[in-house]
């Protein structure tokens, strides 16, 4: 049964309309991947899911609630460069602020609290850093630490925004070998990326968004050139097919 | 002068306004240090600077009216704070533009006012840079009382500061009201920044808001650290500054700030880890790093 459920979405930002009548929705137990070219929307999407912009029209909905920022119910990874990494915390103390709407003001951390933190880091495998200032992280640990703060709300859903972006490839193997892991665990799992590659290799389906969905389908049901070629705005002769065609 | 002749002075009773002045100084040191760390951590020097300002015109309307300076400005401080956020929403200019017209023009403002009390050239010079004689008993409350009060509140909405700090979009998603936060967070500084005029003086006050935090955040990666190391700092420069400026006849503020200054000095050269110092250390004893990896 889908967990999130993207009802006739459409979004304006600064006054232009960038997303319109979005349909899409994701299983539990699914990794679908939102690829798209630049400026597709992609992010806005995310946006959009988690209750950062007000829609214009259509509806949101996890296990058939509507949502709303401050639920719990989506944990959000946004891109890694929006976090202030210079920040002198610990690895342990970044995954709690993740419970700090939880929590409420004024509420300071209980056992329960710093039990679902220790869970959260022993999922993404890093335990053994909890203590490390985050600065001292490379590149795909603080993609986890990200991960493991969104985890630490135990939510039913988990929406990632570009995690593979200036990571090694090793890293980003590894990853996304996290990624379908989490779920697999019962969790719908919604990333947007720029790696076709990965995407096509590791996610369920796929969702090819430009202002709107053009497609959704699994990685050998969109065969089709010509719904990538409208996707990304390419001619026929675009590595981007070749890529497609090896997969 | 030694210190214990210091001593001989704060206790004399005809020198009453010497430790009335060390407890305000010292006072509004520790809360100017924890306040600062969330001003420095966040990169916001430049809002505290423009506070700092904006409580001059609101100084100089309870100097010519004879009111309570530390309410006067606090009302023009928390005022172009609050104008300052809302202005920053509109998205065409940025944050800094924003203040600086406004700090500026707030500043102005002062000048302006003040220039209509009779002799004013004195009491101006008493904002600008700050004085240890004149200070009513009662401050000695509005100061401790405003103090407490302010550290209340930081540790009160602590973990929230420090969420909208990290990370403002996530902040949001979790429902934070985080335009509500930034405005308490702007109040908090004014009113540091409010107490600890009167001894620091309006032009130098920011170096008491931002050099022990900056100090404390090169000597630790712990936010805790950090928070307990900056009012220790800010407490004890005050005193030794204090000290100094009693034994030669130094202006007070001017000197409270030199040893804040020398602090941060002493502790760019000789941070454990990051101080200058230690980087000559590691980059003599190990081979370049590309080798090394």
């Amino acid at each position: 049964m889908s967990v999130l459920e993207v009802t006739g979405l459409s979004a304006d930002l600064g006054g232009r309309r960038v997303l319109s009548d979005i349909r899409l929705h994701v299983d539990r137990g699914e990794l679908v991947g939102l690829v798209g070219p630049n400026g597709a929307g992609k992010t806005t999407l995310l946006r959009t899911i988690m209750g950062l912009l007000r829609p214009q029209a259509g509806t949101v909905t996890v296990d058939g609630e509507r949502a709303r920022a401050g639920q719990g119910l989506l944990g959000y990874v946004p891109q890694r460069h929006e976090f202030a990494w210079d920040f002198p915390i610990s690895v342990e103390n970044v995954v709690m602020t993740g419970r700090t709407g939880l929590l409420g003001i004024g509420r300071r951390p209980k056992e329960k609290d710093w039990a679902a933190v220790g869970e959260a880091l022993d999922r993404v495998s890093m335990g053994d850093l909890r203590s490390r200032p985050v600065g001292e992280l490379s590149g795909g640990q603080r993609q986890r630490v990200l991960v493991a703060r969104a985890l630490a709300l135990e939510p039913a859903v988990l929406l990632l925004d570009e995690p593979f972006t200036g990571l090694d490839m090793p890293t980003q193997e590894l990853l996304s070998t996290l990624f379908v892991s989490l779920a697999r665990e019962d969790r719908a799992v919604l990333m947007t990326t720029h790696d076709l590659a990965a995407a096509l290799f590791s996610c369920d389906r796929l969702a090819l968004l430009n202002r709107t969905v053009v497609a959704v389908g699994a990685p050998h049901e969109l065969q089709d050139q010509e719904l990538w070629m409208r996707t990304f705005g390419v001619t026929e002769s675009s590595p981007l097919l070749r890529i497609l065609k090896a997969a | 002068m030694s210190p214990i002749d210091f001593l001989t002075d704060l206790l004399n009773p005809e020198l009453a306004f010497l430790p009335k002045a060390l407890l305000i100084a010292v006072m509004s040191s520790i809360v100017c240090g924890v306040v600062g760390t969330y001003v420095v951590l966040r990169g916001m020097a430049f809002i505290g600077d423009a506070v700092a300002h904006a409580v001059f015109p609101g100084l100089a309307v309870a100097f010519v009216i004879s009111g309570n300076l530390i309410i006067g400005g606090t009302v023009a401080g928390v005022l172009t704070a609050v104008l300052v956020a809302v202005f920053s929403q509109n998205r065409r200019l940025k944050e800094d533009s924003i203040i600086g017209v406004f700090f500026v023009a707030a500043f102005a403002l002062g000048i302006v006012i003040i220039s209509q009390a009779p002799g004013y050239a004195g009491s101006l010079q008493q904002f600008l840079f700050g004085s240890i004689t004149g200070i009513p008993d009662e401050d000695l409350f509005v100061v401790g009382g405003t103090g407490l009060l302010i550290l209340a509140v930081a540790f009160f909405l602590h973990k929230e500061f420090v969420a909208i700090t990290l990370d403002r979009e996530m902040a949001r998603a979790m429902g934070l009201k985080v335009f509500w936060l930034d405005i308490v967070l702007y109040v908090l500084v004014t009113l540091a920044v409010v107490i600890s005029v009167q001894t620091i003086g309006n032009i130098l006050v920011l170096a008491l808001l931002i050099t022990p935090a900056a100090t404390a955040r090169l000597l630790t990666d712990r936010l805790g650290v950090m928070m307990a190391m900056a009012p220790a700092v800010g407490g004890i420069s005050a005193l030794i500054g204090l000290y100094i400026s009693w034994s030669w006849d130094l202006p007070v503020g001017g000197t409270i700030v030199l040893v804040l200054t020398g602090a941060f000095l002493l502790a760019w050269a000789f941070a454990p880890r990051h101080g200058l110092l230690a980087r000559s250390r590691i980059s003599r004893s190990s081979p370049p790093l590309e080798l090394a990896a």
